[in-house]
């Protein structure tokens, strides 16, 4: 492997490369040369710059100060970038964040394929070798959420080589992953290496004996390299004999000072074999899936047990169902010799959970967090200021008592969720990978206090990990593979047992014998991808069909395999169709009203039966006095009071002028205007009809489009914009907001897609859902609400095509100032709502708005597609008539697009 | 069940809240900016509404009909010609075409009871139903008074007294502005609630919540009461400074006993809050979930348009919604000044309503504990 890399030059160049994120500097004027064709590695621990170097490498962030070049040209220019994206692939640090998780193992290869525009016949022939390759062949149908962590990886890895880089990078790709998927990728890197001989690879690891393989390495700490050379150059510059020790040595001396090994004192022969956890035969399932099947433990009083396994292999549930998070389907478990019940809290007080990922709350400083589960925990008021300084001190937490966790470096947020769970002094720890991505200096610490806990206070330990070298100093450790315990003893018997040199190798030998004929990914083939660089990709313009289309595909594939989103959609509008429809109704009818009667006469009478005659008004008992009247009124009762005084009929007789007095709640005034019109009109209409005083001239009241004056018939023309509107584009912002917070953005970043390719695919299956829509709206309009189409459908379904291309498009530039899903919620709805129903002529024409409504309701597309609705629907008007609505949704829509590409970065800030 | 778990539950909802700027802002903007905008924004039942008039009899009656239409209600008319009246209705210009027909005012005078014809834009619901009211009236109203000039003219002799109570001038933005004050108060603690239980889900701190001696029964009181506490503190202040204050609406009843009705209407939609986050997988499921219910429950309570025009179907439908009762709820002290012996039933409704809620929730909730743990 030393193939004296200087000689075919630098890959990358890095000077004076500096990354800020806020407050936090992340690299500090970093200076550094990347030997090419061999495999390069930046160790160190978490959050000290290695992602943030390897990002700016990969063109995926975008550099702040300084200069990166990389395979000979500039990163901070936008062409080498895309000249260079199709030589380079990137995966991103996380299992799997940059797969889609609902599409299978050969979509997502396919998805990337694509968009490096290779034909069909290439597409499958490469999906083939590849799998073949990484094993995952028999499993090409699964979908990457359900791989397993090392298969995940892989995948990742197809994904990644399907391009034939020239520069792989990968940024901690076997972290968290069982030691024999670690192996086997390690051996599959090998093997595409072989195979292609001038590829580099640049590699972040913080697991020191992977590193201890690689050509040449860079040693990180706190945004500065703290050395750079071979593995053996290394040792020979400090002085040790390990990588881990190397680098201790390497850090400046107020961190790297007083550490010493941790020592593990045995335990007291003399314990008196209490027994803290005792399983039998607990299992867990999920539908069909076994995730932990009949385990059997027995951990006694004070030790420290370890619990070992590959991602997914059912030990956070067999934890978590010892805490009494999880009912087990079956088996039981005692804890302190009590059967474990969920509700008694007398055990939940003595046990001290810690989840894998941290998880107390960030909002709150570190004292709030101690103080909060203190008092949960129901200590007594008057201890908990002591105990708190008494975990504070223990856990060297006293200096940052009053900052917020998030600030707080990864292993002091660890130390401190092991705080809190020792808060209320435990007799049992359940610690789930409590020091994963933690640094070495940091995690010896945390294994002295709880080495402390165990030996000093007789505190059970029941922790998972990782880590070989933690693994060798619990008392004893357990294997697990697919929800089975493989094999429990102490570290000693375990290696003696498999005659390994190393607990490692023993774990791997049991693994792979579990694992068994050929079921497994961990079946290699034997040959590595015959990577033939046969049929280039063609170079393709800025646009390039293929490759929106490769997003559109694979958002419809997402959006097919999750049906509850699509159902939403779809039901969700039939069922608000419904609801405004009958909800908007202005036709105000049943109106109640009662009459307080003084005259009690025939014409008093007939005045009262004129109002209860009519449809609009039903009549209530008669009112009795003034009193009655306000109470009745006040109550909401009566919406409509009449009052008639004394000798109506005999002063009407006499000609004298007479008042009927009318009192309407005002309190509702849309309603309150409306009965008013009624009363009017009849009153007008009663005094006709009774021949007292007819009317000097006729006016004529023809209604025009819509004779009856039918809700309805004026709402659903108007509520089929809105829905339109409303629903597509909330579902275009998740999309892409989507993305941004699930990590698979970095796509965008690091192929050759373009802004707009990437954002009118994405684009695509949702203004087809949007049609779809429309002509199920369309449908339940004119056949369940029987609101006729008179006009055009032509005009009207191409406005609507055009006007659901701006909805979404109109989604597209909300996505592009989001960054959560929550905040997109709001956003959005916030953003349409509004518009929609208060400035788009919904209700009040535009032209009756003032001020800013005003100029949005011009503006707005939904103004324009809803006097197309209108006039399809009920005006019978066609294309000629609508000219004038189409025009300004056809500026609209590339306006908008331009807009979110304008707007939507192609590198991460 | 331990009051000092709720409590302190309560205690870390507030801590958390009071860290998140953005949530904070939100909540302003819906009890400050969002108040004043829709109470101001919408205008009153007839503005500047589009008008055109065929004028052909051109004399001075016809005059002063074309005058008589003039700002805030109308903008002034386009006079234009008959064949034009279809042609410009179709394209949506105008809301109202008024066709005055030849010789009218010689036809008027002479008797013959002449027709004036007014065409009206039926899709545009409002202005057709309130504005052709307005229109007619203004056009009696002209042609009476040129009457009065020419011979001698007996008015109706049985006058109608007509009065609005509560609200005289009928001003819409009182109303607007109550109802969303009472929309927002719904939309928020909603949110709130669903919100801070989905995050902490996402975030796993539930779990640790759940492995300690606390039950599920007092996280969610904690979060119902922390929650309502902060929608309410912010709905007093919103009535008092932006409502009675800044847009100056009169409010007759009781805010103490509006408040009280709001706590226990608070109550239930935390509830309700709780239990859409228990039945969302996610937040993007949450928020279509929200829009799907945040609108029936704004459109279908009273608050937009009359419940007496409402299906039948809906109006009962519709009793089993909180929204509903504290619409009438808060209409009735508001604006009508009862009091609690008026109130009392829906008190006891929304009372009801809640505790089912809560009791569906907490159920819910328990279940979807052992499930995602």
């Amino acid at each position: 492997m030393m193939e004296a890399p200087q000689q075919a030059g630098f890959v990358a160049r890095l000077h004076g490369v500096g990354l800020r994120y806020g407050p936090v500097t992340a690299l500090d004027s970093i200076d550094l040369d990347l030997p090419a064709g061999g495999i390069v590695g930046l160790i160190g621990p978490d959050g000290v710059g290695k992602s943030s170097l390897l990002s700016l490498v990969a063109g995926a962030r975008r550099l702040q100060t300084g200069r990166v070049e990389v395979l000979g040209g500039d990163m901070a220019r936008g062409r080498h970038r895309r000249r260079v994206c199709t030589r380079i692939a990137y995966m991103p640090q996380g299992l799997g964040r940059n797969l889609y998780a609902t599409l299978t193992v050969a979509e997502n290869i396919d998805f990337f394929a694509r968009l490096f525009g290779h034909a069909r016949a290439e597409r499958e022939r490469r999906i083939a070798e590849l799998t073949e390759a990484t094993g995952l062949a028999p499993f090409v149908d699964r979908p990457a959420g359900k791989l397993s962590g090392g298969m995940k990886q892989k995948l990742g890895l197809c994904c990644a080589l399907v391009h034939d880089p020239d520069l792989l990078i990968l940024d901690e790709p076997t972290t968290g992953i069982d030691p024999l998927s670690r192996r086997q990728f390690w051996d599959l890197i090998g093997r595409i290496r072989a195979a292609r001989p001038g590829m580099s690879v640049v590699v972040a690891t913080s697991y020191m004996e992977e590193a201890a393989a690689f050509d040449w390495l860079v040693a990180m700490d706190a945004g500065h390299v703290l050395a750079t050379g071979s593995p053996s150059e290394l040792l020979t510059q400090t002085g040790t004999h390990s990588l881990e020790a190397a680098f201790i040595a390497l850090l400046p001396s107020q961190r790297g000072h007083g550490y010493r090994p941790v020592e593990i004192p045995p335990r007291d022969p003399e314990r008196d074999g209490e027994v803290a956890i005792e399983a039998q035969g607990l299992t867990m399932r999920f539908g069909d899936f076994v995730a932990v099947d009949h385990v059997d433990l027995r951990i006694d009083r004070g030790e420290i047990f370890g619990f070992l396994g590959s991602n997914g292999c059912g030990k956070t549930t067999t934890m978590k169902m010892l805490t009494g998070l999880l009912p087990p389907s079956d088996g039981q478990a005692r804890l302190f010799d009590q059967p474990l019940d969920a509700q008694d809290f007398e055990t939940r007080r003595r046990v001290g959970y810690m989840s894998q990922s941290f998880s107390l709350y960030g909002e709150l400083t570190v004292r709030q967090n101690l103080e909060l589960h203190a008092r949960l925990f129901r200590l007594p008021e008057a201890s908990i200021a002591g105990r708190v300084e008494e975990v504070a001190r223990s856990f060297e937490l006293t200096d940052v008592l009053d900052s917020l966790p998030p600030t707080l470096p990864l292993g002091r947020r660890q130390r401190l969720s092991l705080a809190v769970a020792m808060i209320h002094k435990p007799s049992l720890l359940i610690l789930d990978e409590p020091t994963s991505g933690v640094d070495p200096i940091a995690r010896d610490e945390f294994w002295r206090i709880m080495i402390d806990l165990a030996r000093r206070e007789q505190v059970t330990i029941f922790i998972s990990t990782h880590l070989m070298n933690e693994a060798e100093r619990c008392d004893r450790i357990s294997l697990m593979h697919a929800g089975r315990i493989l094999v429990t003893d102490t570290p000693a018997a375990l290696v003696a047992r498999r005659s390994a040199g190393t607990l490692e190798e023993a774990f791997v030998a049991w693994l792979q014998e579990a694992s068994g004929a050929g079921t497994d990914p961990g079946r290699e083939a034997a040959a590595a991808p015959a990577v033939r660089n046969a049929a280039p990709p063609r170079r393709r313009g800025l646009f390039d069909v293929r490759r929106m289309l490769a997003y559109s595909l694979r958002e419809t594939i997402e959006l097919a395999r999750d049906p509850i989103r699509a159902t939403l959609a779809l039901l969700g509008s039939v069922l608000l169709m419904f609801v405004i429809g009958y909800g908007i109704n202005m036709d105000v009818e049943d109106l109640t009203f009662a009459i307080l009667d003084r005259d009690e006469t025939t014409t008093s009478r007939d005045y009262a039966l004129n109002l209860a005659g009519s449809r609009y008004f039903v009549e209530r008992p008669p009112i009795l006095s003034h009193a009655e009247l306000d109470r009745r009124m006040r109550t909401g009762e009566l919406s409509l009071a009449i009052e008639i005084p004394a000798n109506f009929a005999r002063d009407i007789a006499r000609g004298r002028t007479v008042e009927i007095g009318a009192w309407l709640d005002g309190a509702m005034p849309m309603r309150a205007e409306t009965a008013r019109g009624y009363v009017l009109g009849m009153h007008a209409a009663w005094l006709a009809a009774t021949a007292v005083a007819p009317a000097p001239a006729g006016i004529e009241v023809r209604f025009r489009y819509n004779p009856d004056v039918k809700s309805l018939v004026a709402m659903v023309p108007a509520v089929i914009p809105m829905l339109l509107l409303l629903i597509p584009s909330m579902l275009t912002t998740l999309s892409i907001v989507r993305e941004k917070e699930l990590g698979s953005l970095v796509n965008l970043y690091v192929t050759p897609v373009s802004r707009l390719e990437f954002l009118i695919g994405k684009q695509l299956p949702y203004v087809a859902l949007g049609m779809v829509n429309f002509l199920l709206l369309t449908l339940l309009a004119v056949t369940v609400f029987g609101v006729p189409l008179k006009g055009s459908f032509a005009a009207l379904a191409a406005g609507a095509f055009i006007y659901v291309v701006a909805a979404t498009s109109i989604g597209l530039v909300f996505s592009s100032f989001m960054r959560s899903q929550s905040a997109a919620i709001f956003g959005t709805t916030i953003g349409t709502l509004l518009p929609a129903m208060e400035f788009s002529g919904m209700i009040d024409p535009v032209s009756s708005l003032q001020g800013i409504g005003a100029a949005i309701g011009q503006a707005y597309p939904m103004t324009h597609f809803l006097t197309i609705s209108r006039g399809a629907f009920s005006k019978a008007l066609g294309f000629a008539d609508l000219q004038a609505s189409f025009a300004p949704l056809l500026i609209a829509v590339p306006v908008l697009i331009g807009l979110s590409a304008l707007l939507l970065r192609k590198q991460e800030t | 069940m331990h009051a000092a778990n709720i409590l302190n539950l309560g205690l870390k909802e507030l801590r958390g809240l009071a860290r998140d700027p953005g949530m904070l802002a939100l909540i302003v903007f819906a009890f400050t900016i969002s108040i004043y905008t829709a109470s101001t924004a919408m205008p009153e039942q007839l503005n500047k509404t589009p008008i055109a008039i065929v004028d052909e009899d051109r004399s001075p009656l016809s005059t002063r009909i074309v005058d008589a239409f003039f700002p805030p209600f109308f903008l002034p008319p386009t006079l234009i010609e008959q064949p034009d009246v279809d042609r410009r209705m179709d394209a949506g210009l105008d809301i109202f075409a008024l066709d005055v027909p030849p010789d009218f005012q010689r036809d008027l005078l002479a008797g013959r009871r002449p027709t004036i014809q007014l065409n009206v834009d039926a899709t545009r619901m409002n202005q057709a139903f309130v504005g052709s009211g307005y229109v007619q009236s203004i056009v009696a109203g002209e042609i009476e008074s040129f009457l009065r000039h020419y011979r001698a003219y007996t008015p109706a002799p049985v006058e109608l007294a007509l009065r609005s109570r509560f609200n005289p001038t009928l001003t819409i933005s009182w109303f607007s502005a109550v109802i969303e004050v009472v929309n927002n108060i719904t939309m928020l603690s909603i949110i709130l609630t669903g919100a801070a239980l989905i995050r902490e889900r996402e975030h796993g701190t539930i779990e640790h919540l759940l492995v300690m001696p606390v039950t599920p029964l007092e996280i969610m009181a904690g979060k119902i009461w922390s929650m309502a506490l902060v929608v309410l503190a912010a709905c007093t202040l919103s009535l008092l400074f932006v409502v009675k204050g800044l847009l100056a609406v009169p409010i007759e009843g009781s805010v103490a006993l509006f408040l009280a009705g709001a706590a226990v209407h608070l109550f239930a939609t935390t509830s309700m809050g709780i239990f859409l986050a228990t039945v969302a997988r996610s937040m993007p499921q949450f928020g279509l979930l929200l829009i799907l219910v945040l609108i029936p429950l704004e459109m279908l309570s009273g608050g937009t348009t009359p419940r007496e025009s409402m299906p039948l179907v809906i109006q009962y439908l519709m009793l089993a919604a909180p929204t509903t009762h504290f619409i009438m709820l808060a209409q009735a002290i508001l604006f009508r000044g009862a009091g609690f012996e008026t109130v009392w039933p829906h008190f006891v409704a929304i009372a009801v309503i809640g505790a089912l809620l809560f009791g569906l929730a907490l159920a819910r909730f328990r279940k979807s504990v052992g499930e995602t743990a």
